[in-house]
């Protein structure tokens, strides 16, 4: 694979909730090794687009690839149909999900956490998905937690095992839904941390995120999404010194 | 009046019960046990019916429910036993089902699977419940991971709807055991088959059924108790903690012993 082969392509993407149209044709290509950061104000669609990528929520209209795979549909007589439950399980696979409520599986520790997928979708021997968890855990730095249950973790060691356990799937993408809002201040830093380090380490990411310190540290391209439009793309430094759009402004004067 | 009671005869019920007595208490229990069994199985099939895409199949189970819940127990168990046969002149419960290893009485069997029937009418709505009260991000994040549905379903969602579950289902047991007598008008000696034939020899009903409901009540305390450990235990995996048997001992009689500090 070429550095900038495209992971990602999302084309001209429209969803619906009713009569409420919350993505009017989004277009967004995510190359590997980028690290991308959605950033707009609540009700601009981010959520909504990033959950769409790996099949959470349908589409409307237009696509969206993963490593050059139509996501949740596919090609039938020239018309686009949702692919079978099995087909789209596979593909998501593909495509790590960290969630703003990290949503760890509470009856499971840690380490089971992380391994659940590579033994049961997998099928990976469950001595080498321990060895491989143990390791994820220990990369997130929670390597003393492996046999503790999610109740026991504070929110942000949580989404640190919710990392580890997106990860332990080999995802060529990973997708971080708000990740830090949920959390206390104070843990906000370690969670940064393990993602600032991963997306140095290489891996594709779409992160939505308030967070402008991360956007600017770690951000390949920054992506400014208002009213389900994106509005504004560019590196961090274009977009936090001088920013095009008018809205763009407004919203980060309000924020930063 | 208390005086006209013949003591001696509840006691011999309850302290000395003879065999007959025994063999029909283990009626009871493994009527219950087994139409319980069945009515979980049945609840759990019908709870993912309801789920379905396929409105047909969402329609039956709905259809189910409106039956089993809304007709008489003792009108299903006479419906279960004798209806094939009245209806269409069919035998499907011989007088003794056979199972290879063992048989077992026609009427039982047909008890159980009447009991069974209703019970997963009930069991349907409280598994559903179950299954609704587990956060929905739950199965976001197992589909996230690559699980199909059904594999989300059995891995992550359902064991801890258990949680949820189990506590309505002690209660749907215990009733079980009571429900369980009315298969005595289809001519199984259960418990209170065993004390109405009894009353019937002697004209002591008072006895008889003191005796009885006795025994119903000792059948029903052992089941709180076993429903109290399990879920304790439930309550300690949910919350990671690792007790050991003394220490869980221990804090069960926390409460009691601080109620008895403070009576004093």
């Amino acid at each position: 694979m070429t550095p900038d082969a495209t992971i990602m392509r999302a084309e001209d993407v429209v969803k619906r909730f009713g009569r409420l149209e919350v993505l009017k044709g989004v277009s967004l290509e995510v190359h590997s090794g980028e690290t991308v950061c959605i950033i707009g104000p609540s009700g601009s669609g981010k959520t909504t687009f990033i959950r769409c990528i790996n099949h959470l929520e349908t589409i409307d209209s237009g696509l969206i690839e993963v490593n050059g795979h139509l996501i949740g549909y596919r090609k039938q007589n020239g018309e686009l149909v949702e692919d079978s439950e099995k087909n789209i399980a596979k593909q998501r696979c593909e495509i790590g999900m960290v969630f703003q409520r990290f949503n760890l599986f509470p009856h499971k520790t840690a380490l089971e956490n992380v391994i659940e997928a590579p033994v049961c979708v997998r099928n990976l021997p469950k001595r080498q998905a321990i060895q491989e968890g143990e390791a994820l855990l220990a990369r997130v730095g929670l390597a003393d937690k492996r046999d503790v249950y999610p109740g026991k973790l504070s929110g942000g060691q949580q989404q640190r095992v919710a990392i580890a356990r997106a990860l332990a799937m080999k995802p060529a993408l990973m997708l971080f839904d708000e990740p830090t809002s949920a959390l206390d201040p104070e843990t906000i830093g370690e969670v940064l941390v393990a993602m600032e380090e991963l997306a140095h380490a290489g891996m594709t990411m779409i992160v939505v995120t308030h967070e402008m310190g991360f956007a600017r540290e770690a951000a390949d391209r920054v992506v400014m999404m208002d009213e389900g439009c994106i509005i504004e793309e560019g590196t961090p430094e274009h977009f936090f010194t001088s920013p095009d759009n008018d809205r763009t402004k407004q919203f980060l004067s309000k924020i930063l | 009046m208390l005086a006209a009671l013949e003591w001696h005869i509840l006691w011999q019920r309850i302290f000395h019960p003879d065999h007959v007595f025994v063999l029909a208490l283990w009626r009871t229990v493994y009527i219950s046990v087994l139409a319980q069994l069945l009515g979980v199985v049945l609840g759990l099939i019908g709870a993912i019916m309801r789920m379905s895409h396929f409105l047909p199949v969402r329609l039956l189970s709905g259809l189910y429910v409106l039956v089993f819940r809304g007709t008489p127990l003792i009108v299903q168990i006479f419906f279960v036993y004798f209806g094939a046969n009245l209806l269409f002149g069919l035998t499907l419960i011989p007088r003794t089902v056979n199972f290879g290893a063992f048989t077992m009485d026609g009427a039982a069997f047909a008890g159980i699977v009447a009991l069974g029937l209703n019970e997963g009418a009930y069991m349907r709505e409280i598994i559903r419940a179950g299954i609704d009260a587990v956060d929905k991000g739950q199965l976001e994040a197992a589909r996230s991971l690559g699980m199909p549905y059904r594999l989300a379903m059995r891995r992550i969602i359902l064991p801890q709807a258990t949680r949820f579950i189990i506590p309505p289902l002690g209660n749907e047991f215990n009733s079980m055991m009571k429900n369980s007598s009315l298969v005595f008008f289809i001519g199984v000696t259960e418990l209170f088959g065993d004390a109405e034939i009894r009353y019937s020899t002697t004209f002591k009903p008072v006895e008889y059924f003191l005796a009885v409901a006795f025994w119903y009540l000792v059948l029903t305390t052992v089941w709180s108790v076993i429903q109290a450990q399990i879920e304790r235990k439930l309550a300690v995996s949910e919350r990671g903690d690792e007790l050991s048997f003394r220490e869980r001992v221990f804090e069960a009689w926390a409460p009691v012993a601080a109620w008895g500090r403070g009576a004093r």
